[in-house]
């Protein structure tokens, strides 16, 4: 794995995204939700560093678009979601967006739980290239349009974030 | 690997059809109790149905009657988004002298993707898994006196979740183990997962012989076998076999092998009681402990909506593997 941004450069890009969340809630805890795994992570940071109940996470592997192509891609459980949403205001977190997909999976999968009252995106770093009409509310860092190719957060201690070997 | 438990898998090792848990390599079971157990985090939403399988269609083989099988299989589908069709084999093409090898081939024109097969003759889900074309999964929901895996495999998760991991455990089955498929399969899943301590109770008449080599310890009196166990399982005793004299009544058999608040002193503390259902009160079980604490009966139906979701899941997930 070759590292692309160091544990240093990773918790700058956490310090400005929390900034922006704390700024924007400044008295209202949001609903903070996870995307597993590397979005649960960052949104456990957030949660702590702003003194908020631990976050909900979410597993997006069954809302997938590429079932057909790619067959199950497994990767965690659902936790800690309230039994029903019902007008909440919900700040969706990630970790690394592309193109889109992985967020409209989350928000299908919220809206499988009732009527939130509106979502956030919250996301760590933003690698461009998107295929849906999707942008972050809150971004830690954009690493450009031609951006980096396919990358991963490494972590949860440290964080940082890597390519893969493998790609 | 030759035969039966090769069939299941493709070249590369996954889960290609669902026939036995015999010969199913611990990191699969692996792999389909944590599928499970994402599924079973899905099931808590308002929404239940999540869009995975979407366009798919399962079809029902049945040529066995089993209501409740059959319902959690559709359930497990219907939670999938798939689409059901459900064949009441005995009362359609085999009666009127359709084979069944005819009758695959015109479900196979159908354009259907899986078959979930019950059947009253051992081996029946293999001879159709070795014959549908490679597009097809096929799942045994339960062949004879053979095997019942998902069955299996939803008690393996069953325990898994209350006691933890089955290398550490002692499990007794209790029982008409000699007819049962759904011991048999669980004495090759715990095997599976390195469970060092398989106890099987029950009167002669109702053991198999063949335990001794599936190095399953046997037990007559009951006292014996529960001593310091972690998990029981206890096998409804078929009302059918009465007639063959291998029993001579129920109460009788309450009396020797039913599980009684008594009886589950003799057990570790907090052992679990498992019950693949329907249960005879007053036959295998006695009130109160079926309506305790201890009885993990309900979530075994639970969970066993999630183990079958998770088995469609996967053997279709290789399907699409296996065509691009």
């Amino acid at each position: 794995m070759r590292e692309i941004r160091s544990q240093k450069e990773t918790e700058a890009a956490l310090v400005n995204l929390i900034g922006q969340v704390k700024e924007t809630y400044l008295d209202e805890q949001p609903l903070v939700v996870g995307i597993h795994t590397g979005g649960a992570w960052i949104a456990s940071r957030i949660c702590e560093q702003l003194h908020w109940d631990e976050p909900a996470t979410l597993d997006i592997s069954l809302y997938r678009d590429d079932f057909e192509t790619s067959g199950l891609k497994r990767s965690g459980i659902t936790d800690r979601m309230p039994k029903q949403l019902n007008g909440e205001r919900i700040l969706l977190v990630d970790d690394v967006l592309f193109t889109g997909r992985t967020i409209r999976a989350a928000i299908n999968v919220l809206f499988d739980y009732g009527r939130a009252g509106r979502i956030d995106l919250g996301v760590l770093f933003d690698r461009g290239g998107r295929e849906l009409p999707i942008e972050p509310n809150f971004l830690g860092e954009s690493l450009g349009e031609d951006g980096v190719g396919r990358c991963k957060l490494s972590g949860p201690e440290p964080l940082a974030l890597m390519i893969p070997d493998s790609e | 690997m030759h035969g039966p438990a090769a069939l299941q898998l493709t070249t590369d090792g996954r889960l290609r059809h669902l026939l036995t848990t015999e010969g199913l390599p611990k990191s699969l079971i692996i792999e389909l109790l944590d599928t499970a157990e994402t599924f079973l985090s899905s099931q808590g939403q308002p929404v239940k149905k999540v869009p995975l399988l979407r366009g798919k269609t399962v079809v029902n083989l049945f040529f066995e009657n089993s209501t409740r099988t059959r319902t959690t299989f559709d359930i497990a589908a219907h939670r999938l988004s798939a689409d059901v069709v459900t064949l009441d084999i005995r009362t359609s093409s085999a009666s009127k002298g359709e084979t069944l090898f005819d009758t695959l081939k015109n479900l196979e024109a159908m354009q259907a993707d899986l078959f979930v097969v019950r059947h009253s003759a051992g081996g029946a889900p293999f001879f159709i898994a070795d014959r549908v074309t490679p597009n097809i999964a096929v799942i045994n929901a339960g062949d004879g006196t053979h095997a019942h895996p998902t069955q299996a495999l939803l008690d393996l998760m069953t325990i898994r979740k209350n006691k933890g991991d089955p290398a550490q455990l002692s499990v007794a089955i209790i029982g008409d183990l000699k007819h049962s498929r759904v011991a048999r399969s669980l004495i090759h899943g715990l095997r599976g997962m390195g469970c060092p301590d398989i106890r099987a109770i029950g009167p002669g008449t109702l053991l198999p012989g063949d335990l001794e080599h599936l190095a399953v310890r046997t037990f007559h009196r009951i006292d014996d076998g529960l001593k310091d166990v972690d998990v029981v399982v206890l096998l409804r005793l078929q009302k059918e076999r009465m007639t063959a004299a291998l029993l001579p009544s129920e109460r009788e058999f309450f009396n020797l092998y039913g599980m009684t608040e008594s009886r589950l002193q003799l057990t570790k503390d907090n052992a679990i009681v498992m019950h693949p259902g329907p249960i005879n009160r007053g036959v295998e079980i006695a009130n109160e402990v079926a309506d305790g604490q201890q009885a993990v009966i309900l979530d075994q139906v639970t969970n066993g909506i999630a183990i079958r979701m998770a088995v469609m899941a996967m053997t279709l997930s290789t399907q699409q593997d296996e065509q691009s």
